[in-house]
């Protein structure tokens, strides 16, 4: 659509950006404040310059949650992006079957995120959780809150479980935007399931796609809640992920400084590699429109 | 063939939806027992069924209260999102104005910022405007991501509207809020049901914010929930009865804007 220059609609948009700006501009300038400072109590402060943000570059402990961040979300897109769009077209398309399943897929997301962390607490447990008792009645040795490698899982799990569902919502609406027109041309050309797929749906799928990458990819690299009434970030430190590591940073210790420095570090990352994301996919796009116009 | 595919993609969401519920079946099931049968042995279903749990909580002021004050900023938050993200979305799909494609970008970073420590400046913030422990300061706090989110899912919606019928109304003579209120909004009343879903669920599902901008008269059933663990332990059948009626509102909410979802699905591209 051929948008109009016009800018008196900044009226239009500045009380949502009064409103935004006021709880995103305000707390984001005291964060880049206590970053810069060394914070004894609410009334000694020394200016120490970017001393914090050296340190976090030799804090190891940070280094490991960002590795252990980085390793988690890429594993929960790898699972969730593709289990998303295999769940969306599987769903009904028509008839009380579809609002049903729309409204069982969409009840995960509906859960407060503690109460998500409660439910698979139980839910994992070998004695009284019907999800690890079964395991260990099938003679595997599972038992999250001792082994590592077990707590990890259950936290991946537990992710899948909760936000599979949103892409597979984002991805269900992108395949109803596709006209039948498509479907019967594929018909009369004979496509296999597999070039429909391939050829009209994914290209199709496109946009929602990025959108379910970006928010899972935000969304996982903040995880907080979930891990943190599950394992408590334990065993060890194998469920510890960044927001964790900086709350007990900032509030555990009082090591305020350093926690905000690191929390603008970490902003950045998320920043950058959502950027990234966004122009490689709108380059993309961009080609591909040239190709079309080229043929 | 046809047939045998049908079925093949039958069981494939069948299975999907059992991984879906199982775990939510779990916690209903827990919400039933009590404490002894939930800690003394595996039951698939509760054998000395009981109510206990859900009297205790709706007996208890300081329990249902809980789900009054988050209902409260929930329901403060999806008017002030729908408030102020319908003009502003209007005005991002019909007119190219001065830093619109930054803005739009900003707009979305505010998902982005990590909560933890964000926390403490928000305690500050609203602790000096007199904000502090109030249903209000929740809900303008959650702004910070509903507003993102509904501007972009209602941008969507309305690039999907022809421009011929704002023109056309212009031309009829009506004015601007006239023609806003009375012909573009009931246009787009789909997105704007997938819209209050989403605002909904994300103000709904959130705690850090909710838990630290409130203390007593506004503090939130998920926060209040942590209160089941005590000295004797865990009271599990509570906190399984405190989380099952948390899922309900969400379940009322998807149930009145089901058709609105599922034809605003279609036709916006969310």
């Amino acid at each position: 659509m051929n948008k109009v220059p016009n800018n008196k609609a900044w009226w239009l948009v500045l009380p949502m950006f009064l409103l935004v700006a006021f709880s995103a501009i305000i707390p984001l300038m005291t964060v880049v404040n206590y970053s810069l400072q060394d914070i004894f109590d609410q009334n000694t402060a020394y200016f120490v310059g970017v001393e914090w943000y050296q340190e976090t570059l030799r804090n190891t402990r940070l280094h490991d949650s960002l590795l252990r961040q980085f390793g988690f979300s890429f594993s929960v897109l790898l699972i969730e992006i593709p289990l998303g769009i295999v769940v969306a077209l599987m769903m009904p398309t028509r008839g009380w079957q579809a609002s049903a399943v729309l409204i069982l897929l969409a009840l995960p997301l509906l859960i407060p995120w503690n109460v998500v962390g409660t439910i698979w607490q139980v839910f994992a447990r070998g004695d009284i959780g019907l999800f690890g008792w079964t395991l260990n009645n099938l003679g595997i040795d599972y038992n999250y809150t001792s082994n590592p490698l077990d707590a990890w899982l259950t936290v991946l799990l537990m992710d899948v479980w909760h936000w599979t569902s949103l892409v597979a919502l984002l991805c269900y609406s992108g395949l109803r935007a596709i006209p039948d027109a498509y479907y019967q041309a594929a018909k009369i050309d004979r496509a296999s399931p597999w070039a429909v797929f391939r050829y009209i749906q994914l290209p199709r799928l496109r946009n929602v796609l990025v959108i379910g990458v970006l928010l899972r990819f935000m969304d996982s690299f903040m995880i907080y809640t979930e891990p943190f009434v599950l394992t408590g970030g334990g065993p060890g430190t194998s469920t510890t992920f960044l927001s964790q590591t900086l709350t007990q940073m900032a509030i555990g210790q009082f090591d305020i400084g350093p926690a905000a420095a690191f929390s603008l570090v970490y902003f950045l990352i998320v920043l950058l590699v959502s950027w990234l994301f966004f122009t490689t996919i709108t380059h993309m796009e961009k080609s591909d429109n040239g190709n079309k116009h080229d043929k | 063939m046809a047939t045998n595919m049908i079925s093949k993609r039958n069981l494939g969401m069948f299975m999907y939806l059992i991984f879906v519920l199982l775990p939510i079946y779990w916690l209903l099931n827990m919400s039933f027992k009590t404490n002894d049968e939930i800690l003394g042995q595996l039951t698939l279903w509760p054998t000395d069924f009981t109510f206990d749990n859900y009297i205790t909580i709706f007996t208890d002021a300081s329990w249902y209260m809980g789900y009054v004050n988050s209902m409260t900023y929930v329901a403060m938050n999806l008017v002030i999102t729908l408030l102020v993200s319908l003009p502003a979305a209007y005005a991002f799909s019909r007119y190219k104005f001065v830093g619109d494609k930054h803005l739009f970008f900003w707009l979305l970073s505010n998902r982005m910022a990590p909560p933890a420590v964000f926390l403490l400046p928000f305690f500050q913030l609203y602790s000096s405007v007199g904000l502090f422990d109030t249903h209000l300061a929740v809900a303008l706090a959650h702004c910070l991501f509903t507003i993102p989110l509904a501007v972009w899912i209602l941008e969507g919606f309305m690039s999907g509207v022809p421009r011929e019928i704002d023109e056309t109304a212009y031309i009829d003579g009506y004015s601007f809020g006239h023609f806003f209120i009375k012909i573009f909004i009931p246009m787009i009343r789909s997105g704007i049901g997938v819209t209050a879903f989403f605002t909904f669920m994300f103000s709904w599902v959130e705690l850090l914010l909710a838990r630290t901008l409130t203390s007593v008269d506004a503090k939130p059933i998920s926060a209040i929930m942590t209160r089941t663990v005590g000295a004797a332990g865990i009271d599990w059948g509570v906190l399984a009865a405190a989380g099952v009626l948390t899922i309900l509102p969400g379940i009322l909410v998807i149930w009145f804007v089901r058709n609105h979802v599922a034809k605003g699905f279609a036709l916006g591209r969310v």
